[in-house]
């Protein structure tokens, strides 16, 4: 009577469980909701854009508010955002590579080759990653106008690249400390240098590093608003979110536009954490510095 | 005779080659350090310095003033204001942050059937700009649309009378917390999910089999264990929030009465649009003090336990 036969676990829905989930989907609506409204508010035609009717799906469906934002409109002095578009992927990819490669050099020397000191310095680099970089911007401008860097996207790649050196070397520096020391002593009783043991055991299998940063460092370059608004103040060097917060700055821009434009601005770092959102969480835990 | 002294030459040359190698390490890894000795600590040396003097136009004047450019700013109704909006930010963002991020993880801990798909819908605002964040809930929280349309929809909100809020000189900045709560939240669900997921399950078997009920683990066991991750969300919201410029500049600006407005956004507004350079460096400094109170002890703490293990 007691032996009954063993059920590969099937959980019974009680009440809790209902809450559980109920929970959860409510939750994510209140995600989703401003997806919704800009979906569905850039999809509407300027005619039908009503602030009575924001939740309303659109009659007759409508791309105007697309074009609008991406290409401009010189009837109703809209901007397109475009070439900022552009600027910004233009300042995104290399500041990410460089940083990268900058992360991935100071991660190897400060796990595999530590100077005395090492330990200290370490915390002293992280640091630079909470400072309100208000605290730097005066000086920063100073220096970029000197340098003829004030206004250019370059300049920017530069800016980002040294503010990148604290979460680079971070997020390298934790994945380079679970390398065994084994492996490269076994390199250098094979005679490889320091080089040699970078060139051809580490870098080897430092991929995933390698994707953490480079993730990392394009979602917070594409999302950076203070050093570009500052630093690039030229609209044909802007990167997108100084136009996109122009564009919705601007009363004359219908907000289905702004919509639209807001969507365009996002698109890109969303589509890089719908596919590699598990890489994008690791840099974002070893932002925490250690968990 | 030859092969010998080649066997015995070899750990001199090996030594040498190590030696060499350190000075190439050094050497790959200064460059780095110059540039966050200069771009970090000299900057801010530098901005200290132009606290303290009298560039308050377009001109600089490095007339040393003392400390006058801060006690000036203390004075004034815009930075007060700043003030009390960040702390007032700052509790509610926090609070919310980690009582949202706590539930989520535990909820998302309970063998949930389509657990990825969570996760990703309360994560995907962290990879998107605050400057769109603002965007969207600038409209989704205009008064005359949006949410308080819904409420009216389910009869809690009267539209002719709505709520305001951030153009409610009184809640503005709260409104603006919960745009940031929406787009920040995920980070503290995926912290403590990851804290929750390392809790060996034996501990919790164990406990059970003493008797224990779900809530007297949940109390007794998970959150003491949770502590640290608890302290690390609370540093990291704290220096968000400290820090917050992009979501108030895009999302109401300095607000009616300067009832959303924030230090950070005031120094830009002074340094770059007003050229009250000294007044500017005043607000960075006061904020990157507010800042360091927070972060340089967690970082020693981080420090101090990761020399130990």
């Amino acid at each position: 009577m007691s032996v009954v036969p063993y059920k590969p676990s099937r959980r019974r829905i009680t009440p809790g469980r209902v809450i559980t989930y109920a929970v959860l989907v409510g939750f994510s609506i209140f995600y989703l909701i401003p997806v919704y409204v800009l979906v569905v508010t850039s999809l509407k035609s300027f005619r039908e854009v009503s602030l009575d009717r924001m939740w309303n799906l659109p009659q007759s469906f409508s791309l105007d508010s697309f074009r609008d934002a991406w290409f401009g409109n010189e009837e109703t002095s809209v901007n397109g955002l475009a070439s900022s578009f552009w600027n910004s992927i233009v300042l995104t990819v290399p500041a990410a590579l460089i940083s990268a490669a900058v992360g991935s050099i100071n991660g190897y020397v400060l796990t595999k080759w530590k100077f005395r000191g090492a330990d200290v310095v370490f915390p002293l680099i992280l640091f630079g990653m909470f400072i309100p970089y208000q605290s730097v911007l005066i000086p920063l401008v100073q220096l970029m106008q000197n340098l003829h860097l004030y206004g250019s996207l370059w300049g920017l790649i530069f800016v980002h690249v040294i503010y990148g050196i604290p979460i680079t070397t971070l997020i390298f520096r934790n994945y380079y400390a679970g390398v065994p020391t084994e492996l490269i002593e076994a390199g250098r009783i094979d005679g490889a240098g320091i080089i040699g043991i970078y060139r051809y055991i580490l870098f080897p299998i430092s991929l995933p590093g390698f994707i953490v940063v480079l993730i990392w460092q394009f979602t917070s370059v594409w999302n950076e608003f203070l050093f570009a608004v500052v630093l690039v103040n030229t609209p044909s060097s802007q990167p997108i979110t100084v136009a996109l917060n122009n564009l919705a700055g601007s009363f004359s821009v219908a907000w289905n536009v702004q919509m639209a434009g807001a969507l365009l601005a996002a698109l890109p770092t969303l589509v890089v954490y719908i596919f590699l959102g598990r890489y994008f969480l690791r840099g974002l835990l070893a932002g925490s510095v250690k968990g | 005779m030859e092969a010998t002294s080649s066997v015995q030459a070899s750990p001199q040359v090996g030594r040498r080659r190590f030696n060499f190698d350190r000075v190439i390490a050094i050497a790959l890894i200064a460059p780095s350090l110059l540039a966050i000795a200069v771009f970090v600590y000299f900057f801010i040396g530098q901005t200290a310095y132009v606290s303290l003097v009298r560039w308050n136009d377009l001109l600089p004047d490095y007339t040393f003033v003392g400390l006058r450019n801060y006690d000036k700013l203390f004075q004034i109704e815009r930075f007060q204001a700043d003030m009390s909006n960040t702390l007032k930010f700052t509790v509610v963002f926090i609070f919310v942050c980690l009582a949202v991020g706590l539930l989520l993880a535990n909820l998302l801990d309970q063998k949930i059937k389509g657990e990825a798909i969570f996760r990703n819908i309360f994560m995907f605002p962290l990879a998107i700009s605050f400057i769109v964040t603002g965007v969207a809930w600038r409209w989704l929280l205009t008064p005359s649309s949006g949410v308080n349309l819904i409420g009216s929809a389910i009869g809690i909100v009267d539209m002719k009378n709505p709520p305001g809020w951030f153009t409610d000189p009184k809640i503005g900045i709260l409104a603006v917390a919960i745009a940031a709560v929406w787009q920040t939240s995920g980070y503290v669900m995926a912290m403590y999910l990851a804290g929750l997921r390392s809790i060996p399950d034996e501990i919790k078997e164990a406990a059970r089999i003493d008797g224990a009920t779900e809530w007297q683990l949940f109390r007794q066991i998970t959150l003491p264990l949770l502590q640290p991750i608890t302290l690390s969300a609370v540093i990291i919201l704290g220096h968000i929030s400290l820090k917050i410029f992009d979501l108030t500049k895009s999302m109401t600006g300095p607000g009616a009465g300067f009832s959303t407005d924030v230090p950070a956004l005031f120094m830009f507004e002074t340094t770059f649009s007003g050229s009250h350079f000294s007044q500017g460096a005043a607000i960075a400094m006061v904020l990157l003090v507010v800042v360091s109170v927070l972060i340089i002890p967690y970082l020693i703490y981080n420090f101090r336990n990761e020399v130990r293990s």
